[in-house]
């Protein structure tokens, strides 16, 4: 039945937009918890950590989204387990996630001056302590502005997962367009939705790297 | 239970396989000519435009890095038919991966060309140059020999981004990895199978820009080689 698009569609595109927000909080936490662990693997001091951190980013950025999203939605199949579309999507934009912040907040930890290092050690403090006290108090403070640019990307790439059948925000543009038959209304309404996400995080992003950069 | 890995079924794909990269690589390449030039344009407008050029550039900009690319690519190829504009799914792809890179290429080059300091600019016209020769020869190529890393990483985004187009059916390479997945019910292998490819892709072009490069900006080339530190 073909009806009119209308304020009530309006309503559902906001209701689907929970999911893409779920989704991306889920990404962001649960990547930033993974990321961590990354970019302390790609810092340590033991080769092969590194080494193998390395290629997990090198894998994982080399691979598209939509492709990793197919791994972890099909994967698990061949263990006999048949995941929901909302695991696999979340499991997905986790390791996407991880692979991206682990690069940035390598780049963030190396920033810190080696002097830092050296001053912290001369006061007979372990390499956790260096860490803990020293290091990633200042390493957070280059880290914040990536962090929050790079949650765009992160939002906007929950878009994919309407592939495997997430009725998120894409997913229910498709849909109200299959009942009403205006795209490009649709479409546009849909990618204002995601605008109006994502453009506070990008001018706060910007904001946030001019501040940092107007200390120096 | 423990499953057994078997990639044979894929042999006989491998073929169908080859094609969808090319296509991939394909799409990617016209994607990046068409983007850059957008980006040029976009960048050069962006900073020496009138204000309502300059909006117009920062509102293309920014409504293209605050939407998903999938969304785009909706708007483009559902949407202008319903407007009387006939596109078929080739071009859409094409359009929306141009568009797309069109507006993070003007925002990188945007960033170099400003970072072109304001004597380099008076000297050259101090020594005569033309406006349009002073900006090719004074701001453009040192802007993009400044962003070119940016602008490279960012090609090679839109390679891996490119496979969102196998939701409109162009067969490049995940369109035809979900095609021999249906055929074969190999999935885990065709996936992974197809994930060593785009990882080989993306070290391919990473690798074709670093050379380029070094052809292009020939006085980057000279420091890098000769051992002269900056």
């Amino acid at each position: 039945m073909i009806t009119e698009f209308g304020w009530q569609h309006l309503v559902t595109l906001l209701l689907a937009a929970r999911w893409t927000i779920l989704v991306s909080a889920m990404a962001f936490a649960f990547g930033g918890v993974a990321g961590f662990v990354v970019a302390l693997g790609r810092t340590a001091r033991s080769a092969p950590l590194r080494w193998l951190t390395a290629g997990y980013i090198q894998i994982i950025q080399g691979t598209p989204v939509l492709i990793v999203l197919f791994l972890s939605y099909y994967g698990f199949s061949i263990v006999g387990l048949k995941l929901s579309p909302l695991f696999a999507a979340a499991l997905a934009m986790t390791i996407y996630a991880s692979a991206y912040l682990g690069e940035i907040w390598r780049g963030c930890i190396q920033a810190v001056p080696t002097g830092q290092w050296e001053a912290s050690s001369s006061l007979a403090m372990n390499r956790w302590q260096q860490l803990r006290h020293v290091v990633l108090p200042q390493a957070l403070r280059l880290a914040v502005p990536p962090t929050v640019g790079f949650s765009v990307q992160i939002v906007k790439n929950t878009s994919i997962t309407s592939i495997i059948g997430l009725v998120e925000l894409t997913r229910a543009g498709q849909l109200i367009n299959n009942a009403v038959f205006q795209p490009f209304q649709v479409f546009i309404l849909v990618a204002f939705v995601y605008f109006v996400l994502c453009f506070p995080l990008s001018v706060t992003a910007k904001r946030l790297e001019r501040r940092l950069h107007a200390h120096h | 239970m423990v499953y057994q890995m078997d990639f044979s079924p894929l042999l006989t794909q491998l073929e169908r396989i080859a094609q969808g990269a090319v296509l991939t690589l394909e799409l990617s390449f016209v994607a990046i000519a068409m983007g850059t030039l957008l980006g040029t344009a976009g960048a050069i407008a962006a900073t020496y435009g009138n204000a309502a050029v300059k909006r117009f550039i920062s509102m293309y900009v920014e409504s293209i890095r605050n939407t998903p690319f999938l969304v785009q690519l909706f708007v483009i190829f559902f949407g202008l038919p319903s407007l009387g504009v006939q596109v078929d799914a080739l071009s859409a792809a094409l359009l929306a991966m141009s568009v797309n890179l069109g507006a993070y290429a003007t925002e990188i080059i945007r960033s170099g060309v400003q970072s072109i300091h304001r004597t380099q600019i008076e000297a050259a016209s101090a020594l005569a140059m033309t406006r349009w020769q002073m900006i090719r020869h004074v701001v453009l190529v040192p802007a993009f020999e400044k962003v070119y890393p940016a602008l490279a990483s960012q090609f090679t985004l839109m390679m891996l981004t490119s496979s969102v187009i196998s939701t409109i059916g162009v067969e490049e390479l995940t369109s035809v990895a979900s095609q021999i997945d249906s055929l074969t019910f190999r999935t885990f292998e065709t996936y992974i199978l197809v994930m060593a490819i785009y990882v080989g892709l993306s070290l391919l072009l990473r690798a074709v820009f670093f050379g380029i490069g070094l052809v292009i900006f020939r006085r980057k080339r000279r420091v890098e080689f000769s051992g002269v530190t900056r």
